[in-house]
């Protein structure tokens, strides 16, 4: 019970009142908040929302930056384990995949980048210093569980298995894209592996998450929602929204803040000024933590308490991991233009989260060495370029697709409009790409 | 209370409730219920909702109904007795956020649940307008199929309701009919909200469902108690006729219902369509009824420029080009904001519409 603490007592016994076990027959504590309260029987210092205590004196609250919430660490910049009992003690099994998937997120991320630049692809993300945010994260997390990403969070995918040929399948909009190659890169997704296809408009997977969440929460208990995003999109209004809605709905849901300190150009402190979003957490009444984005470790502990304190006690949970940006915000991005490549060496070379789970891999569990390093990056390269290889020859989708998905059947307009599509084309097909696609 | 007292207050709601109904623009004539569909009980337009949702909750256990009020039953009294019945893990209050009730509503489609969400007044449904277009709408197509809200239903009041003005007289059908993916329903009547609701519900995209408030307790029919849906994407001829097609849909039917009578008057026969629903809509049924008269008036409440009209005239005059005998009338609100005590110079009443059948009769 050690996190109800900084709220006191009085808070205690209220939050205690609105607790409850919520599987799919009661919910017993949303009828008392939601009962109308009995004034007659109060002191007078009850309003309808919480009880609250009189002062005299006309003060203001300051917020006080000189004390930021504090940012939970498990990992040195070494790689060695600060403090023994954080240790979660992992098997050797466990921390090599953590390691091998942010190493092949990177080559990955390399080749794709410049897949991009040769105009193989459009459009492109990197990850580039966010892995041990994915990584750590998604490990933690069961493969049930659902997750609901913005579209920086590769590692997710990869650790939960998503195979380099459905990265690039989706890359290069080709006919083993099951979304038919109409969104653009990395837009990816997975029902298998439980993660919603990604959409462009930020935030919007926030307040949807909340939703899953509750509704999970009634017909399948014990499956958790995680939401990633960024310290930008947590300007957005459904920001705010997902928070209120999971809070006063006890949705059992972790929303994870990749804070990577930009927002395409605008830096985080552009972007808010308050103490970011971790102390908005408490606002909405909502458990909240900051950790070291680039400690695997620490990111790893976090989320995995996150997860049981969400799941036992129906309640969201925010996480803000602290990170850094390294690459730009997409291949149509320059960061150069606003940022020094002092600040840039610091995050690439200095505080590196996958140079530091290497050494902590290798000096302190022992299990690594720089020769196999060599050759996991030998093998990465070499898997990653023959999966874009195969990507890059198949076909792209019949142009007939396009009017496909939009509703769960062919409506009566639709079916018109494919056939004038299919006509036009057919009669004018010099002037359309057709050898690139499967048949009309 | 004292006698006299309470004569009095009978009295003043009597006045009250005949003032209402002179003010009204519309007569509500009740519809025949199908005979098709087993015993029936007199229902309002807003008991008929309650019913559908009564049934919903009780064949899926999944269903859950949420929005602003709608525990204590809604401030329209939509979902009287719900929470009651199914418990307050599935019928519930949200925060005053309307983007938040539908992107939660997604969410919780997405997981599987089916999710009946409220949007008090319709006016108020455009912060969710992004949750709804860029979202729900798209969820299907840029997933493949992988992912779809298919199971929410989003219900709102709509529409002129005498003394709504700017913010609570509007019906949004226009945005949405331009938001592919989406369906778009709006039922004239309690026998039409009923099936069409349950319709919205088990239907396997996501539904924008409009109810004119001024209905809620103005309509009231012969309502099967059973479960039974009506079809999407099918447009009602109402009356047969051969001169003219009226075409509208909710409040506005009953409009164009009189309409016809009083046309008939003066030797004009009208074939009144409702459309029902407005995404995707019927363009088969109000093209053949026009191929068949020649001449056709299109009415709703919302503004004209932009409006539905617009749709169903370009439509129409493509399809029926060398059938028509005279331009296609779109009789409409006229482009302002609605306003409150300048209502009945705003809307398209009785005797626009007339007027305008009488032009392209006349034409």
């Amino acid at each position: 019970m050690r996190h109800f603490i900084k709220f006191g007592k009085p808070y205690l016994h209220t939050r205690s009142l609105l607790r409850g076990n919520s599987g799919l027959q009661t919910c017993t504590h949303v009828a008392k908040s939601t009962g109308v309260q009995d004034v007659s029987k109060s002191d007078g210092n009850s309003f309808i929302g919480m009880p609250h205590n009189y002062v005299t004196k006309l003060e203001f609250l300051e917020p006080k930056m000189e004390n930021t919430i504090p940012v939970y660490q498990v990992l040195d910049s070494d790689g060695k384990i600060i403090d023994e009992t954080q240790d979660p003690k992992l098997s050797d099994e466990i921390v090599l995949k953590m390691y091998k998937d942010m190493k092949m997120l990177n080559i990955m991320d390399g080749i794709m980048y410049s897949a991009q630049r040769q105009g193989r692809i459009s459009f492109y993300m990197t990850n580039y210093g966010e892995e041990a945010a994915h990584i750590g994260s998604a490990a933690a997390l069961e493969m049930k569980d659902l997750v609901f990403a913005q579209y920086r969070e590769a590692g997710v995918l990869m650790w939960r298995g998503f195979r380099l040929d459905q990265f690039m399948d989706q890359c290069y909009a080709n006919i083993n894209d099951p979304a038919s190659g109409k969104q653009m890169p990395v837009h990816y997704g997975s029902k298998d592996l439980n993660f919603v296809t990604i959409s462009s408009p930020l935030a919007t997977q926030m307040p949807q998450a909340a939703g899953a969440a509750y509704a999970l929460k009634r017909t399948n208990p014990g499956t958790c929602v995680i939401c990633y995003f960024g310290e930008g999109a947590a300007s957005e209004g459904d920001a705010h929204a997902a928070f209120n809605f999971a809070a006063t709905l006890d949705a059992p849901c972790i929303f994870f803040c990749r804070n990577n300190g930009y927002a395409i150009s605008t830096p985080a402190h552009e972007q808010y000024r308050g103490d970011g979003i971790a102390s908005r957490g408490s606002g909405y009444g909502m458990l909240t933590i900051r950790v070291d984005g680039n400690d695997t470790l620490a990111v790893y502990n976090a989320t995995r308490k996150a997860r049981q304190i969400a799941l036992e006690e129906s309640r969201p949970v925010l996480i803000e991991a602290m990170t850094y940006r390294v690459g730009d915000h997409s291949t149509s991005d320059d960061s150069s233009t606003y940022r020094t490549a002092g600040e840039l060496e610091y995050w690439t070379k200095t505080n590196n989260p996958v140079t530091r789970f290497e050494r902590y891999i290798t000096n302190e569990r022992n299990c690594w060495s720089a020769e196999e390093d060599e050759k996991l990056s030998k093998d990465c390269s070499k898997q990653v370029i023959e999966a874009f290889t195969a990507a890059e020859k198949r076909l792209k989708p019949s142009p007939s697709l396009v009017f496909t998905d939009v509703y769960d059947e062919l409506p009566v307009n639709l079916k018109k409009q494919q056939k004038q599509m299919r006509e036009h084309v057919g009669a004018h097909s010099q002037h359309y790409p057709l050898k690139r696609h499967e048949p009309l | 209370m004292s006698l006299l007292r309470q004569s009095r207050n009978i009295l003043s709601n009597l006045r009250a409730k005949s003032l209402a109904k002179r003010l009204m623009h519309f007569k509500f004539e009740p519809d025949n219920p199908p005979t098709n569909l087993g015993p029936t009980e007199n229902m309002n337009y807003l008991k008929a909702l309650t019913n559908a949702m009564d049934i919903s909750l009780e064949n899926d256990p999944t269903a859950i109904i949420f929005g602003e009020d709608v525990a204590f039953g809604g401030v329209f009294r939509c979902t009287v007795g719900l929470r009651e019945k199914y418990g307050n893990d599935r019928v519930f209050n949200t925060p005053l956020c309307e983007q938040g009730i539908v992107g939660f509503g997604i969410g919780a489609a997405v997981a599987g649940s089916t999710a009946i969400a409220e949007i008090q007044f319709a006016d108020y449904i455009l912060p969710a307008f992004d949750q709804i277009v860029n979202e729900a709408a798209k969820y299907r197509y840029r997933s493949g199929g992988l992912f779809e809200c298919g199971k929410l239903t989003i219900r709102t009041p709509c529409g002129a309701v005498g003394h709504g003005a700017l913010y609570h007289s509007q019906t949004p059908e226009a945005y949405f009919a331009h938001s592919t993916g989406l369906k778009v329903v709006i039922p004239r009547s309690p026998i039409q909200a009923k099936g069409l609701l349950l319709a919205c519900i088990r239907d396997d995209n996501p539904c924008i469902f409009l109810e004119p408030k001024i209905l809620y307790r103005a309509a009231e029919e012969e309502v099967p108690v059973g479960d039974y849906t009506l079809p999407l994407s099918q447009a009602e001829v109402l009356r047969e006729g051969s001169d003219v097609t009226l075409i509208g849909y909710g409040t506005q039917i009953h409009v164009l219902k009189e309409v016809a009578e009083l046309a008939a008057k003066d030797g004009i026969s009208c074939e009144v369509i409702d459309l029902v629903t407005i995404l995707p809509w019927d363009a088969d049924t109000v093209c053949t009824s026009v191929s068949k008269t020649g001449r056709c008036v299109i009415t709703h409440e919302s503004p004209v420029t932009g409006g539905f009209a617009g749709e169903v005239a370009a439509t129409i005059q493509k399809e029926c080009f060398l059938n028509l005998e005279a331009p296609v009338e779109r009789v409409c609100g006229y482009d302002t904001p609605f306003p409150h005590v300048l209502e009945p110079f705003f809307m398209p009443d009785k005797w626009r519409c007339l007027q305008a059948v009488k032009n392209v009769v006349n034409y």
